[in-house]
């Protein structure tokens, strides 16, 4: 098979991704939103006249804001992020943007997070990545410790963390170009995004080692006759139409996400779709070969 | 035949099912309507954190949990529907300080400054004695000289410790008239364990002062003459008849035990959460229509067979949302919508395998038995693994989004299991007999290649 025969050119096209994504990451850093780094977030519409963003800021300059950002959201409204806020802040500068209630305006979102949420979901967010990962090499090496030769059962399980490593790297590096480029934020739904792209991406992985697994069982298709690349690569062929659909079904629905759902999940899509792409490739392209780098003499 | 007769009462099951669903959402009287997060309904969220330091920690989650009962009454008293009061623990891993936390979630109400104030302005009363140390006495005649008046407020709460006694102790407040003056008093019932504490504490401080604080404010600072067994007390301050009777309203009904402040706040608007939830449904009719469309021209019959199962699942799992009931939210929806597409992939693993069979020269209905014998171990290590993603995220996270998402994920992948192997395999088996060949295989082949058989 091609893949597992040209596994060099694959690894290395993953390298200067992964390459590329820890210095972009490390260059311009990861825009936090307020679910992180605590502060304010409120979002108004007026009903009938809309204030210009120069009159909303010069309101505004009236307040001890620190750094904000406003943003236009359509026509008639607006997003104001800054640091947190008090209630009493908020109802006045709602007065004063509405002109004492001569423009009335209805309060869409009034979000407010404190500092140490922010520092606590940062935590949770490494444990759980970390936690899901051990237990996932567990269950790995459980599932196939019935074929332990040529290759260790626990080498399934981590060829399938190296993947996972990836495809989260690959994801946290194009979410930081997407930051630095559109002002793209890194919020609680793209940590739920880098959990459900790290179980997407063990799903994938696991159905073509099954399918070794299962080659490797059959006795007339033993890896004595044959050697363990070509049975790797026969399991890659016979499983690829089903990579392929899969993926493609996935990422189908998540563009109707993308492209139809709420605005709130909109980011939350797009890293999925990201990641579900990622996945996929590296299930075929790395986790794969690897499996056959990783038996000794190879 | 056997196999039919399943299929088709697989068939009656699902139209019953979608039947429940669609006519529980039309009644409105109905017993099990969808319930939706304040993220689509619109309403508000607070998060309170609640100090601790003044009590030991064996008594921590005893006084969390009278916290969230008094606040709870006094939510309920303004009248807001179906709110949420709950604890939570915020841990931070490793420094070993955990944070003891209020949630409140009131659907409807947008307003936050009055969502605060109808949690806020509820008193905390406390029961504190003076303190007669040399500091004590030093610290007296500098608070003399300050000027400001919260800062005089902070020193003098600073010249009484706690005794552990607090409006959580409270049977009942009631009005009482002072018997000379005439002057407004509130009488206090202590409930049996406020009673021995408080025998307790004037029993030990006899001759003190016991002051008693209305959220850190000295209101009233008697002397000790007895030790007191009856378990009732009166405040005298200098009420007026209307302060009084709030007091005793507040006391009776959210007298806090434990101080609480705000550290996170969240409102959503009503029309920007209906606005969220048209699009998530929007997106979820797409998703299906598109793998539908998909299924039927990749891989026909199967594809057709497929798409009924995946309508089955979504029927299934609404119905399991209006039962359990889960609260529906952005991130629900999304899970929701992610977990279609995951729920195509055991179908798609079966038909592969079945193609295969198929080819190698097996009958119709062998090839649907062994496609699906050879793939369940896929779709049970695969799904297995998706299940634990999802457990863990539910158990780990804090916040009630990720919550939300990871429950539906967890339940439409057990669901999706459940459907693919179950209703696709009758329905298949339904479609095939053992002499079908020619034009049913056609029916079975991939849209684009000729099966070799």
């Amino acid at each position: 098979m091609w893949i597992t025969i040209h596994r060099k050119i694959f690894y290395t096209i993953s390298m200067i991704l992964v390459i590329a994504s820890i210095v972009l990451i490390g260059v311009f850093g990861l825009k936090f939103g307020i679910d992180f780094t605590g502060g304010s977030i409120l979002e108004f519409t007026y009903s009938s006249d809309v204030l210009e963003k120069s009159q909303v800021e010069s309101i505004l300059s009236n307040y001890d804001l620190g750094e904000y950002q406003l943003k236009e959201t359509g026509r008639t409204g607006y997003i104001l992020k800054t640091k947190t806020i008090s209630d009493d802040v908020k109802n006045s500068m709602e007065s004063e943007l509405s002109v004492n209630g001569n423009n009335p305006l209805t309060i869409d979102r009034f979000n407010t997070v404190g500092p140490t949420l922010g520092d606590e979901l940062k935590i949770k967010t490494v444990v759980a990545l970390i936690v899901l990962s051990l237990i996932i090499i567990v269950f790995i090496a459980y599932t196939f410790r019935g074929v332990s030769t040529p290759v260790s059962s626990w080498k399934y399980g981590f060829v399938a963390i190296i993947a996972l490593v990836h495809d989260i790297i690959i994801a946290i590096g194009f979410f930081g170009l997407l930051g630095h480029m559109f002002g793209t934020e890194i919020n609680t739904l793209f940590v739920t995004a880098l959990l459900v792209i790290l179980g997407y991406s063990i799903n994938d992985t696991i159905v073509i080692l099954d399918r070794v697994r299962e080659n490797l069982k059959d006795k007339s298709d033993s890896y004595r006759e044959k050697n363990f690349t070509e049975i790797v690569g026969k399991s890659l062929r016979e499983t690829m139409a089903r990579s392929i659909n899969t993926s493609l079904t996935t990422l189908l629905a998540l563009l109707a996400l993308y492209f139809i759902g709420a605005e709130s999940t909109k980011d939350f899509a797009l890293a999925l779709i990201a990641g579900v792409f990622v996945g996929a490739y590296s299930s075929i392209f790395i986790a794969a070969p690897l499996l056959v780098s990783f038996k000794k003499g190879n | 035949m056997k196999t039919r007769i399943i299929a088709l009462l697989i068939v009656l099951a699902g139209v019953y099912t979608g039947y429940f669903v669609y006519s529980s959402e039309v009644n409105l009287d109905s017993s099990f309507p969808f319930q939706y997060g304040l993220d689509l309904d619109g309403g508000t969220h607070l998060t309170y954190s609640a100090d601790t330091s003044s009590i030991l920690d064996s008594e921590v989650s005893n006084a969390m949990e009278s916290l969230r009962q008094t606040i709870e009454r006094r939510v309920n008293l303004f009248g807001v529907s179906e709110p949420i009061v709950q604890t939570e623990i915020g841990s931070i891993f490793g420094d070993g300080e955990s944070d003891n936390r209020l949630i409140v979630e009131l659907p409807g109400i947008t307003d936050v400054t009055e969502a605060i104030d109808l949690i806020g302005k509820t008193p905390l009363l406390e029961f504190r004695i003076a303190r007669s140390d040399a500091e004590a006495i030093a610290q007296i005649q500098e608070i003399s000289l300050i000027e400001d008046k919260t800062e005089v407020a902070k020193k003098v709460s600073e010249l009484y410790v706690p005794t552990g006694l607090t409006g959580g102790d409270l049977k009942r407040a009631s009005l009482i008239f002072d018997n000379l003056t005439q002057e407004p008093q509130i009488n206090i019932e202590f409930n049996s364990e406020g009673t021995k504490l408080f025998s307790e504490i004037t029993r030990d401080n006899v001759g003190n002062v016991l002051a008693i604080f209305l959220d850190g404010q000295i209101i009233s600072a008697p002397v000790i003459r007895q030790e007191i067994v009856g378990g009732n007390a009166q405040i005298s301050g200098q009420f007026d008849l209307e302060e009084a009777r709030d007091l005793v309203r507040d006391l009776n009904f959210g007298a806090l035990p434990l101080p609480i402040h705000l550290i996170e706040t969240q409102t959503i608007g009503a029309s920007l959460g209906k606005a969220t939830l048209e699009s998530g449904v929007k997106a979820l009719i797409a998703a299906f229509s598109i793998i539908f469309l998909f299924l039927i021209v990749w891989y026909r019959l199967p594809g057709l067979i497929a798409s009924v199962s995946l309508l089955m699942y979504i029927v299934l799992m609404l119905a399991i949302f209006k039962l359990i009931p889960v609260v529906l939210t952005s991130s629900g929806l999304a899970g929701f919508i992610l977990s279609l597409g995951m729920a195509v992939d055991a179908n798609i693993l079966i038909f592969e395998r079945m193609k295969e069979e198929i080819s190698k020269g097996n009958t119709l209905r062998n090839s649907i038995e062994e496609g699906f014998n050879r793939a369940w171990l896929s779709i049970r290590d695969g799904n297995l693994s998706s299940i634990i993603s999802a457990v863990i995220l539910f158990w780990l996270s804090g916040t009630s989004l990720v919550k939300g998402f990871a429950l539906v994920f967890g339940v439409g992948v057990l669901v999706s299991m459940v459907t693919a192997v179950i209703i696709s395999r009758t329905f298949l088996l339904a479609f095939s007999n053992d002499r079908s060949e020619g034009f049913l295989v056609k029916l079975f082949g991939t849209g684009f290649f000729k099966l070799k058989k």
